[in-house]
């Protein structure tokens, strides 16, 4: 990596980078717009040429057009060089049927147990902020044999308790997110600009697992709004590569 | 008796006729279908093939106490909200689109409790509409189980008579009004989507009523040529209505794309000025207008060509 690609990298670029370092080849990912979906693409052009990519407005298969990123899931970008097209509905049962590999979420808030709020800030009767709401999320995190979430490490996002739950983790933990009866799936890892975490195997709490390159695991600590778990052994992220970060900003496209 | 939507839709419809009759309206005409109080279910999802000329319309005449549903909202909603003609939206997102930020108006409405947001998951609100497509009162799915969500919207949990697995219930939505914009129909309500078809094929059957804004009627033999494309039958729809460019700003698949200068100038607007900012974006662009056909002209054809450019450079070759 050269000087200044390094001095130039933004927080999104890391996240997407080491996000989509995580999908593996020969799966189906369905991609949240934005990061995710940018970060699924990024892994079909590196390590994942065979990774099908599926997004909710009813696309499998898609392509993208660099410099020309989708603003919704259901467009024509979305759609470039899709193989099928299907209902919405139809995306979604292929998920409970059991197809789908990854799921791939961004987050507003999320708690030690991966529960995602993207619904309401304050009280439900009397919201200080509407959120947009779930989306795809909630069926995303529900459905999918296991999802992946990317988001800026800020205390703000990462909190004790989240004001609503809109997509289930693992709920208080341990064995209730089976106990309601979403026996498949849930949050496994959860990509940062600071970190890389998982979830503990019992508890179900998040646990720090690896740093970005020049992070200590004060500075994870410090940036989460609760009592992160370490795992014994915690390993750094290699950094980007040049040809990784030059094929993102190919598919970015100019700002 | 127990409440049942989905057996009333349908006694409804077990006492009408199904007369393979001329069905094409004006727009005038065909919005006369949605009464005060009615739940309208709005086709297309986000900015895509969204029924704008009749939700223009309906605007235009003006209606009260709508509840609205949709798959995804775009501003269309917050229209209706700032005009006072809806209080209900039902859906699982409310915004503009990825990179237009939070619905500012729909905001203001749901957090001064204005309106209600009754919120559903993607898929929740999907089976919802499936439910009443297929005629039973609720289907069973995994969505929405462990989240808040499902005890805000009163979904009931049940279990597996075979299998004990806990699953949640949700029940059927019969829209009244079902609003939906295609690629082509015949007179008779024949009706042809290309691409991606969203939910509007369960909503149009679950609705009570149907209005299908086309961009062409054809002639039957142009849609017997192609069956395979026509995705609602003549008997599931009550009016026609011919509307190019009928869901332009937003974006009809294969036709034209999205009009992003003009729906970042109504987020400006509402940025600015809140509500107001909306019904200042209904005075100038639905009131001012006879019809919706003056306010399509009015972008130009420059901009026409530009956007059905666009979506050709898109389409598969």
């Amino acid at each position: 990596m050269t000087a200044t690609l390094e001095t130039s990298l933004t927080p999104d670029e890391l996240m997407t980078i080491s996000a989509s370092r995580l999908l593996r080849d020969n799966r189906v990912v369905f991609a949240g717009i934005g990061l995710p979906l940018v970060a699924a693409v990024l892994a079909r052009r590196r390590q994942a040429p065979n990774l099908t990519v599926i997004l909710e407005g009813g696309i499998i298969g898609t392509h993208l057009s660099p410099g020309r990123l989708p603003s919704s899931t259901n467009e024509m970008r979305a759609a470039i060089g899709a193989e099928m097209f299907t209902s919405v509905t139809d995306i979604f049962l292929f998920a409970q049927r059991g197809f789908f590999d990854y799921g791939f979420l961004g987050v507003a808030q999320i708690d030690p147990y991966g529960n995602i709020n993207t619904s309401i800030i304050g009280s439900p009767d009397q919201p200080t902020v509407r959120l947009p709401g779930p989306g795809g999320a909630n069926d995303i995190i529900s459905m999918c044999n296991e999802t992946l979430v990317v988001t800026q490490h800020e205390p703000r996002r990462f909190v004790e308790q989240v004001d609503f739950i809109t997509s289930p983790g693992y709920l208080a933990g341990g064995d209730s997110r089976a106990e309601s009866g979403l026996i498949h799936g849930g949050p496994s890892r959860v990509v940062t600009d600071l970190a890389l975490m998982d979830f503990a195997p019992d508890s179900r709490r998040m646990r720090l697992r690896a740093l970005q390159p020049g992070v200590s695991v004060d500075d994870v600590k410090k940036a989460t709004g609760f009592e992160l778990l370490v795992h014994e052994d915690v390993d750094e992220l290699p950094p980007p590569e040049h040809e990784e970060l030059a094929l993102l900003r190919e598919l970015n496209g100019p700002a | 008796m127990t409440l049942n939507p989905v057996r009333d839709a349908r006694e409804e419809l077990e006492r009408r006729e199904r007369p393979v009759d001329d069905k094409t309206m004006t727009p005038a005409q065909a919005v006369q279908l949605v009464r005060d109080g009615d739940h309208v279910a709005v086709g297309g999802t986000n900015y895509a093939r969204t029924p704008m000329g009749l939700i223009f319309e309906l605007l235009r005449r003006g209606v009260t106490g709508l509840s609205l549903s949709r798959a995804l909202t775009c501003y269309e909603a917050e229209l209706f909200l700032a005009a006072g003609m809806a209080d209900r939206v039902v859906t699982s997102w409310v915004g503009i689109g990825h990179t237009w930020g939070l619905a500012r108006v729909l905001r203001h409405y749901v957090e001064n409790d204005l309106a209600e947001y009754e919120e559903w998951s993607h898929l929740g609100l999907a089976l919802r509409y499936k439910a009443g497509a297929m005629g039973v009162p609720f289907l069973p799915t995994m969505s929405m189980l462990g989240s808040d969500l499902a005890g805000r919207a009163g979904a009931q949990e049940i279990h597996c008579p075979y299998t004990g697995q806990k699953l949640l219930a949700v029940p059927s939505l019969n829209p009244d009004v079902a609003l939906i914009h295609v690629h082509r129909a015949d007179v008779f309500g024949n009706a042809q989507i290309d691409g991606y078809s969203l939910m509007d094929v369960d909503v149009s059957r679950a609705a009570r009523r149907v209005i299908v804004s086309a961009e062409e009627i054809v002639s039957t033999d142009v849609i017997r040529a192609a069956p395979e494309r026509t995705v609602i039958p003549h008997f599931a729809v009550d009016a026609v209505v011919e509307m190019p460019f009928g869901s332009y700003p937003h974006e009809c698949y294969g036709l034209y794309d999205a009009d992003t200068e003009h729906i970042s100038e109504y987020v400006a607007a509402v940025r600015a000025r809140g509500p107001a900012g909306a019904l200042d974006y209904i005075d100038r662009y639905v009131n001012a207008y006879p019809d919706f056909a003056s306010f399509v002209q009015s972008a130009g054809e420059g901009r026409l060509d530009d956007l059905r450019a666009q979506a050709e450079e898109m389409m598969p070759r």
